[in-house]
């Protein structure tokens, strides 16, 4: 009689009453699921933020690739070396060769004011000066229209993120830097990665432009191998010629993008969970009064000798099921307003934007799920404990 | 009100429930209060006094810099009261993830062009007598318990001195406070006599200029003014009120004001339908008390303000108490953790949360109460 | 436990039961010192004024409430110590109940209202279905199988109530006030209902009620005082 199957089958029974018994509280039910669709929709949509930054930064280099700076500098906006020392690093031990040269570019970095398409205001947009091997450094890099700049030209090619969020840099559009007004020639995609958010262009145009002699800022640089890393750190921080510090890519971006993915992530949660905190009572008034609605019934089938336990259980799989409907509906609201939606914020590292897209990845949508669920056995926990203590006997006669 | 008690009693009637759905609108407001504070972290710092203020910064953009001779050019423009100059130095102390930002000053100009920044005469006085002297702002002085008469040594990202280092060692010979909650006592200003002189690139270069405009004189043509005056030079400026400069940074980060509006439009669809429910849910309940106050004569108008005050009082209830408690919280300051520093629940946040909390009952109380009003006595007293 | 049986082949055995309730500070003494047989196949009216206690000994025989002192014993078996989860699975296998209310769940229809004590059992989904036919058709209510509660009159309402009574074949048949809501014409239909399932089937029925016409019915009745039995109404 009360094996383990049985007990199922009393939960599954009294479980399956409650939730026929849910339209007739519609009302009550779907203030409470939509509550939580809320919550999931918002925890998800404000972490997918933080998602889509990471992933953009963590397409933005590979294992296999290195970054010099000047020892000290935090960011290529404050590094600097001139082409002899440029020269050195690309000579080094571990960087991978063609029969071309290293491939290694010496780059500069500035940044220019041009408007921001969804604000109107202006923003700090990347600008980037390249050597020819860059192409090479940066795997996956390809123009997807128009073509490359020629060499030696003023001519600049645009990131696509750069061109989907800032004003006049499409194909054909003039960009003015200083007194200079360089033509747009193509689009490239760096498939997501923070080149995505640049403007290129020949580095001895943006050195002319910019009075910068003939220095850079950084030196980009693919190795033989992710394990050749170490052989040219030490090759390069040993150099008495150089003042330089040896960054793997992937650690750079990793880097820069811990703060700010702290901050949408403490922000986020923080949020959530006070949401989840009036999700909560939301879905205790709907258990409560669904409880109270079902005193009789409740007392009538403990009375047939349907178990507390299974009424416990029922009231709690109810309210869960009902927060389910709720998590699912959030999720899949977040998934559609969200997911690939482009955007841009500040990368404070570069003090310049950098364009991302939201990414509602699956586990997220988990993440959503399991937070719609926990406030649902939270919010169905009093409400059956209280359905499983009332009297029978005295619940039975009532109206 | 002699209704009071009536509507009281009612609220009373299910005690769960009732604190139930308070405790939602509670919760709802004090999350308005938290995104008050964080929009107005990221988007604040905009100063009355600000209001006569212009930023003059490089065309190009703001990491270009600008001679240090525009100062004498830019007092002769009409409507320039007075100008100053910043350089941004990028300095660490100890950990680069505990950022606070430090500028290179006229001591004297400065403190005359920011009057919102407080500093006792005496510290004043050490500051324009110490060449290595730097005074910071309450908050960073507490964050790294920085004392007056210590010795820091920061060490800048960008600037070195002639001898190569990056490490420049300043004395704090002042703290300063903000004369309101919405001047940024994070900074740390230091000389830049003592910059300009030790530095070994860029001697004679600053970041960007604070113009004073004349009171009698309009920004927006100042500004113009000010651009106009440097065009075609090899360094010509953007010039912008320091509020729209505050806003357009802001703006860099992402719209602010539109993902704070949609988050909180999500809270309140949320507790709008909680709190709806609930009131619909408790007039469905009494359709019989309430087809006898019908009988006895209650007039339409009576039962649609009886059912609108039980609505409003519940949602006014949890407005201030969520709103107070929100002010509470938010005075203990960041969460993040010294990455917001304006981080405050303004005044006028708080008096457009009460009204909101007033609409909130209107809405949530319209429906029960046209049903309520709608009732026909007949049908509803033998549903006693 | 044979050795609690008592030996005198009474169905329900119940030896000096008292029952206290606890109001505030006050104990109520609702049953004192009260004994009570009924042998198997009996048809038993309680009676006795509101508050005499009748629904509260209905409770004791149905494993709902704890005795504060005595015994009860059904079919040799003591129930007053059992503990609530083992009452819960000893009342699906040997107690019937029929309500004054019905208790009905309104969002199942009748069949499968009569079908929930069933749920509690091993059987099959046919073997299921096969008892629900059984007792449906036992109270005249084939027809209405589909019909949700709401759809059916107070009188066939309780002809669902008692087929699910009787559909796991209980020890005992309980029924508080099975007339109180019906009319004069549906509740002597339910007592003759009632009556034949006493008759015809042998089944040990003890029904609880107020109205002489109800017990009139039944094959002995008992009158409850003052919280003791009694063979003739005394007030």
């Amino acid at each position: 009689m009360s094996g383990p199957v049985n007990w199922l089958s009393q939960i599954a029974a009294v479980t399956k009453f409650g939730l026929l018994s849910m339209p007739q509280r519609r009302g009550s039910v779907a203030a409470a699921a939509f509550g939580i669709a809320g919550v999931v929709a918002v925890l998800v949509g404000v972490l997918s933020i933080a998602a889509g930054f990471r992933r953009a930064m963590a397409a933005s280099g590979s294992p296999d690739a290195a970054l010099v700076l000047r020892s000290g500098a935090d960011s290529e906006m404050v590094s600097g070396f001139l082409r002899d020392s440029t020269r050195i690093i690309a000579d080094a031990p571990g960087v991978a060769r063609t029969p071309e040269g290293p491939l290694a570019s010496a780059e500069l970095f500035v940044i220019i004011n041009l408007p921001k398409i969804s604000t109107g205001t202006d923003v700090n947009v990347p600008l980037r000066g390249v050597e020819r091997p860059a192409l090479k450094v940066r795997e996956g890099l390809r123009i997807v229209k128009g073509r490359m700049f020629e060499w030696g030209r003023d001519e600049v090619i645009v990131g696509i993120g750069a061109a989907r969020e800032f004003d006049g840099l499409q194909v054909g559009d003039r960009l003015k830097v200083g007194r200079y007004l360089w033509p747009v020639v193509g689009i490239f995609s760096a498939g997501g990665g923070a080149a995505d958010s640049e403007i290129w262009s020949d580095a001895t145009v943006l050195q002319a432009a910019y009075h910068r002699g003939d220095s850079f800022q950084s030196v980009f640089v693919k190795l033989k191998s992710p394990d050749a890393f170490n052989e040219f750190k030490d090759a390069v921080t040993a150099d008495p010629r150089l003042n330089a510090q040896v960054l793997r890519q992937t650690d750079y971006y990793a880097e820069n993008s811990t703060a700010v993915t702290k901050l949408i992530t403490t922000l986020g949660y923080l949020i959530a969970s006070l949401m989840a905190v009036g999700a909560v009572f939301g879905a205790l008034n709907t258990m409560y009064s669904s409880v109270s609605a079902r005193t009789r019934e409740i007392a009538t089938l403990r009375a047939l000798g349907f178990g507390s336990a299974a009424v416990v259980a029922s009231v709690m799989l109810e309210s869960i099921a009902l927060a389910l409907l709720g998590g699912v509906l959030g999720a899949a609201l977040s998934y559609v307003a969200f997911n690939g939606f482009h955007t841009a914020t500040m990368n404070w590292q570069s003090f310049s934007q950098i364009t991302f897209s939201l990414a509602v990845t699956p586990q997220l949508l988990v993440q959503g799920v399991v937070w719609a669920t926990l406030i649902g056995a939270i919010g169905g926990m009093l409400p059956a404990i209280r359905a499983a203590r009332q009297p029978i006997a005295a619940a039975l006669w009532e109206l | 009100m002699k209704f009071l008690h009536l509507i009281w009693a009612n609220l009373r009637r299910k005690k769960t429930r009732t604190v139930l759905t308070l405790l939602s609108i509670v919760v709802a407001f004090v999350l308005y209060g938290f995104l008050s504070a964080i929009k107005q972290a990221l988007t604040g710092g905009v100063s009355l006094e600000g209001a006569n203020r212009l930023i003059v910064r490089h065309k190009v953009s703001i990491i270009q810099l600008l001679p240090e001779s525009y100062k004498q050019r830019m007092e002769k423009i009409p409507g320039v009261a007075s100008a100053t100059h910043q350089t941004w130095f990028g300095g660490i102390y100890q950990d680069p993830k505990k950022f606070f930002m430090q500028n290179p000053v006229v001591p004297e100009e400065f403190l005359k062009m920011h009057p919102e920044i407080i500093l006792a005469p005496e510290q004043r006085q050490a500051w324009l007598t110490t060449r290595t002297g730097a005074i910071v702002g309450r908050k960073t002085a507490e964050r790294f318990e920085w004392k007056i008469g210590d010795k820091v040594p920061i060490q800048s990202s960008i600037w070195s001195k002639k001898d190569g280092s990056y490490l420049w060692e300043f004395d704090i010979v002042g703290i300063f406070e903000g004369r309101d909650k919405n001047t940024d006592t994070t900074p740390m200003f230091f000389r830049y006599d003592f910059f300009d002189e030790a530095r070994r690139g860029g001697t004679g270069q600053v970041g960007w200029y604070t113009v004073r405009v004349q009171d009698t004189a309009r920004p927006a043509e100042v500004a113009k003014l000010v651009d106009a005056e440097f065009e075609n030079s090899s360094y010509e400026t953007k010039t912008e009120a320091e509020g729209a400069f505050v806003q357009a940074w802001a703006k860099q980060i992402g719209d602010i004001a539109l993902i704070t509006a949609s988050i909180l439009g999500a809270v309140f669809f949320t507790i709008l339908l909680v709190t709806g429910n609930t009131i619909s849910q408790s007039v469905r309940e009494r359709t019989g008390e309430l087809g006898l106050l019908k009988a006895i004569g209650f007039t339409n108008a009576q039962m649609l303000a009886l059912v609108l005050a039980e609505s409003c009082l519940l949602a006014v209830l949890g407005g201030v108490l969520g709103l107070g408690a929100a002010w509470l919280l938010t005075s203990h300051g960041d969460p993040t953790g010294g990455m917001l520093p304006l981080y405050f629940f303004p005044a006028r946040d708080v008096l457009a949360g009460l009204a909101m909390s007033v609409a909130l009952g209107l809405v949530t109380g319209l429906f029960p109460a046209l049903q309520a009003m709608r009732l026909r006595v007949a049908d509803s007293l033998r549903r006693i | 436990m044979s050795e609690q049986a008592t030996g005198n082949g009474a169905l329900v055995d119940i030896r000096g039961v008292e029952k206290v309730f606890r109001r505030g500070a006050e104990d109520i003494q609702v049953l004192k010192d009260l004994n009570l047989e009924v042998p198997a196949g009996e048809f038993l009216a309680l009676m006795g004024p509101s508050g005499s206690g009748k629904s509260t000994l209905l409770n004791l025989i149905g494993g709902l409430d704890h005795p504060t002192r005595g015994t009860v014993s059904i079919a040799g078996e003591r129930i007053d110590q059992l503990s609530d989860h083992r009452l819960a699975a000893w009342r699906a296998r040997h107690v019937g109940f029929v309500f004054q209310l019905y208790n009905l769940l309104p969002v199942l229809t009748a069949e499968r209202n009569v079908e929930l004590p069933l749920l509690l059992t091993h059987l099959s989904k046919a073997e299921r279905r096969a008892h629900v036919a059984t007792a449906l058709a036992a109270v005249g209510l084939e027809h209405r199988a589909k019909h949700y509660p709401r759809q059916l009159s107070g009188g066939e309402q309780q002809r669902a109530g008692i087929a699910r009574g009787i559909v796991t074949d209980p020890t005992l048949l309980l029924c508080d006030e099975p007339t109180g809501d019906l009319d004069r014409k549906a509740g002597d239909e339910i007592l003759g209902l009632l009556q034949a399932l006493n008759r015809e089937h042998g089944k040990t029925i003890i029904m609880v009620t107020h109205d002489p016409h109800a017990s009139a019915r039944a094959s002995r009745t008992v009158y409850l005082n003052k919280g003791q039995l009694t063979r003739e109404p005394n007030d």
